[in-house]
């Protein structure tokens, strides 16, 4: 039974053995349509290698975790990088690796090659779900063929793949993956080309780029792009790109340049050689195709053909938006250069106005109105920040994927720890109020007054107001976080009564495992590591930063409904018990307007005489380590002021502006999954055992249960009553 | 996508599903488990078995009459250590009396027809455990008790 079978060979038309990708290219061979040299790497070998590393009961335990319904992004993302890492370190057998070097020796020996995913179910018929594996492109000898053959077969398993993992039928013990190697042809003009356009009836579409077609396929490259009229060959759309640039081959990968005002890479009729190969295409495999294509020295080479699909999507199926976050360094230049040195301080500078806007000169319809204009200006840069900021956050997982291709470490989180350290506002925060709870604590006449409810000492009021000046806007949920200065010297006292916290990663680690990573990446490549690093570093800070620049509007919101809320109460009129901001500006504008008090809640019926009580509740390890303290489930502000020193952080959704409370907690806990949620990145700042993604924590776990938090497990154990 | 199913759903699963269960009792403080047949009542109070009057298991249930069951659905695949569930059912053993024997028949039996004769035997001794809680596993790890009030 041979691993590697050429496009020539009879098992080479059997996508179960050669995927679908291989069996097309193999039906175009045979009809002499021009395809690059290629082999296809059977699933033999991924079954071979699955089962000798025994990667399929990792799978399994890895999908088993939790529902997948009730994964996050996030943490189907750390399920695909897990399972990923184990496929990374596995060895590939040494029977597949013989084969395929010597079938490798002769005309695959020289130049570059591009090792792409043919998996089973991709492209066939009726399913579109092109572009969910893994395919690499620019690689040079068997060793690096090795490591690429094992990345795609991990591309089983991506976050992307997961996704729609019902649709492709994915199972751990049946699925597979084939492997087409091809040499890599440097096409001085590539492109796709649909039977069918997508939104123009009786259309095809062709796009093209300078250089090498993975720069349009992965969306780094911008194509320009044709809709040509079938029946008549008539182009009836030309849209050109924003800039035109090229992929190209450069060391150690690919490179992106720019191209100026260079003209278009195909003209219009020079598009009637894909046109027909669109038609030959759709008469061997009897349905209209999808190809992607290059031309070499002059010759079209088709470099995969597949059936034409349209995505079936309706508003409610967010996973297309998922998808679109998974963007290429390119794009998180651009998007850093944004974020960074647009949008965040335009943010900041908006609030700073609206800051200034005094809200007791304003008559009720006038503050109704304001309320209104701080809601929408709010409700923007919420639009903002998941349109942006969010998708930013790739960074992090692109690093992450980098780093652990480069390294392979044992823990595939580990990438985490180089991210540490960055500058994050909360940390600011929290170093300035652990300087506030030193001074308590060096001054024992200051603490005694201030436990006496003296809070007026004017040097440390000074302090306190410029801690509040910088940080006083914290908002958690719709309430002001620090708008209670007794509340906060209560804090300070609880802090200057336990030892001062240390940050778990000090520089010197971090600048020590820096070295390390860049070490093990081949010298043509470390300038793109660090790059990407640096590209990591900001996107972990702006992760973190974000939610507290954005804050900043919330609490003008709540500042200019408060005043509202204060003036309907001392009119006592019957908009004065509400919080809802919509009744508050209705009230304000309609004195006579009768405000309904709201629902009350009814708490839901259990079964009769039976008593859940959890015992052990299982989620993802994101922050290693094991501590054991009575719980403290935060439901409201009120909570974080009450947490004692030790306690477990229990809640539904750790946000920055409530994680001062993080230097005082034995570990976190916390209902969102995901190694990259805010919970997880603090919790490791501090060097905190935390379990994320435990479904029921907030409903099953309360405040004094004892908990053991197994960060390396991720599990709770709860004792209550013992 | 449906979510998971409750605990109490899982517990119900296994006590209608499965037809035997794991008895542990100890003799001084040495433990013994034995496979027996089981029925619960509607209630899941309460799981019905019978044992020879002759045997270990009852022996040890005489002197101490605190046991425990394990009821589980694994087929011996390595998919159950995330698709398996298990529950232990904690509590204490008693002898069906009399005048509750019609009841336990009707259960048993409609689970376990063929175990007939050997309940009707004069040597078989119908017994209940009485059970104060169950601890229902689902996922590999994920424990949730079940308290009776």
């Amino acid at each position: 039974m041979a691993f590697v079978v050429d496009l020539g060979a009879p098992e080479s038309t059997d996508p179960s053995l050669v995927g679908g990708k291989g069996a097309a290219l193999a039906g175009l061979a045979r009809h002499g349509v021009k395809v690059p040299p290629t082999l296809c790497l059977t699933t033999r070998a991924y079954e071979l290698f699955v089962d000798a590393a025994s990667l399929r009961p990792v799978i399994r335990q890895e999908l088993g975790r939790k529902n997948f319904a009730d994964m996050r992004w996030e943490e189907i993302w750390d399920t695909a990088l897990r399972i990923r890492n184990r496929f990374l370190r596995a060895a590939v057998p040494q029977a597949v690796e013989t084969e395929l070097a010597d079938r490798l020796a002769g005309e695959f020996a020289s130049g570059p090659l591009a090792v792409r995913s043919s998996a089973l179910g991709e492209d066939a018929e009726g399913a579109s779900f092109a572009g969910l594996h893994d395919s690499l492109v620019g690689i040079r000898g068997i060793d690096e063929v090795i490591d690429a053959v094992r990345t795609v077969w991990a591309s089983l398993w991506t976050d992307r793949a997961l996704l729609y993992r019902r649709e492709l039928g994915i199972d751990p013990d049946s699925s597979s993956m084939a492997v087409v190697i091809q040499r890599l042809i440097e096409g001085e003009v590539s492109g796709i080309a649909f039977g069918v356009h997508p939104t123009r009836p009786g259309c095809v579409a062709v796009e093209a780029v300078h250089g090498l077609n993975q720069g349009l396929v992965d969306g780094t490259i911008e194509p320009d792009h044709w809709a040509i009229e079938a029946a008549t060959g008539l182009i009836v759309e030309h849209r050109p790109p924003e800039t035109r640039r090229r992929l190209a081959l450069a060391a150690g990968g690919t490179q992106v340049e720019d191209l100026g005002g260079s003209p278009p890479p195909r003209d219009g009729h020079r598009l009637d050689e894909i046109i027909v190969a669109l038609c030959t295409t759709e008469a061997i495999f009897g349905s209209p195709q999808d190809v992607e294509w290059t031309i070499d020295n002059g010759l079209l080479v088709l470099l995969q053909s597949r059936p034409v699909t349209t995505a079936t999507t309706d508003g409610t199926d967010k996973r297309s938006w998922y998808l679109s976050l998974t963007r290429s360094l390119d794009n998180l230049r651009g998007l850093r250069h944004r974020v960074e040195d647009e949008l965040l301080p335009a943010m900041d500078r908006e609030a700073e106005t609206i800051a200034q806007r005094n809200l007791e000169s304003l008559d009720n319809p006038g503050l109704a109105t304001e309320i209104e204009n701080r809601r929408a200006t709010h409700d923007r840069w919420v639009d903002v920040y998941w349109r942006e900021f969010i998708p930013f956050a790739h960074g992090i997982r692109l690093f992450g994927q980098f780093y652990n291709e480069a390294v392979r470490p044992d823990d595939p989180h580990e990438f985490m720890n180089l991210l540490a350290g960055t500058p994050m506002l909360s940390l600011r925060r929290n170093r300035r109020l652990a300087d506030l709870a030193a001074f308590v604590r060096d001054d024992p006449k200051l603490a005694s007054r201030l436990r006496n409810g003296e809070i007026h000492d004017p040097d440390f009021g000074a302090r306190l107001d410029a801690f509040l000046g910088e940080f006083g806007d914290a908002v958690y949920g719709n309430r002001s976080v620090f708008d209670d200065r007794r509340r906060l010297v209560r804090l300070l006292l609880a802090m200057a009564a336990t030892p001062p916290t240390a940050q778990a990663f000090e520089p010197d680690d971090v600048r020590r495992l820096t070295e390390a990573f860049l070490a093990v990446v081949p010298a043509e490549r470390r300038g793109l590591a660090e790059e990407i690093l640096d590209v990591g570093r900001s996107s972990y800070q702006i992760r973190d930063d974000d939610n507290i620049h954005l804050a900043r509007h919330k609490a003008l919101v709540i500042d200019a409904v408060e005043v509202g809320r204060s003036r309907l109460r001392g009119a006592e009129t019957t908009g004065g018990h509400t919080t809802d901001p919509d009744q508050i500006v209705a009230a304000l504008r309609h004195p006579n307007l009768v405000v309904e008090p709201p629902p009350e809640t009814v708490a839901l019926a259990t079964e009769e005489g039976i008593r859940p009580q959890p015992r052990q509740l299982v989620g993802q390890p994101a922050g290693p380590g094991v501590a054991t303290g009575p719980a403290r489930l935060i439901a409201g502000v009120e909570d974080l002021f009450d947490i004692e020193a030790g306690e477990v952080l229990v809640c539904d959704a750790v946000e920055p502006n409530m994680t001062f409370v993080v230097p005082m907690v034995s570990a976190v806990v916390e209902r969102r999954g995901g190694m990259l949620i805010h919970g997880a990145i603090i919790a490791r700042e501090y060097g905190l055992p935390c379990v994320t993604g435990v479904p029921d924590a907030t409903t099953r776990i309360e405040t004094g249960d004892r908990l053991t938090v197994d960060g390396y497990l991720g599990i709770v154990t709860v004792s209550r009553g013992e | 996508m449906n979510h998971d199913p409750s605990h109490l759903e899982i517990l119900r699963e296994l006590l209608s599903g499965q037809l035997l269960g794991v008895l542990a009792t100890h003799h001084d403080g040495e433990p013994y488990t034995s496979l027996v047949g089981f029925a619960a009542t509607a209630d899941l109070r309460q799981l019905l078995f019978a044992t020879g009057r002759a045997t270990r298991k009852h022996a040890n249930l005489v002197a101490d009459a605190r046991a425990s069951m394990l009821v589980d659905s694994r087929t011996n695949r390595p998919a159950d250590f995330t698709e398996a569930a298990a529950a232990t059912a904690v509590g204490v053993v008693e002898e069906i009396g009399t005048d509750e024997r019609p009841l336990f028949d009707e259960i048993f039996l409609a689970k376990h027809p063929h175990l007939e004769s050997f309940v009707r035997s004069p040597s078989c001794v119908p017994l209940r455990l009485q059970v104060s809680v169950y601890m229902v596993v689902s996922r590999f790890q994920h424990v949730i008790e079940l308290h009776f009030d």
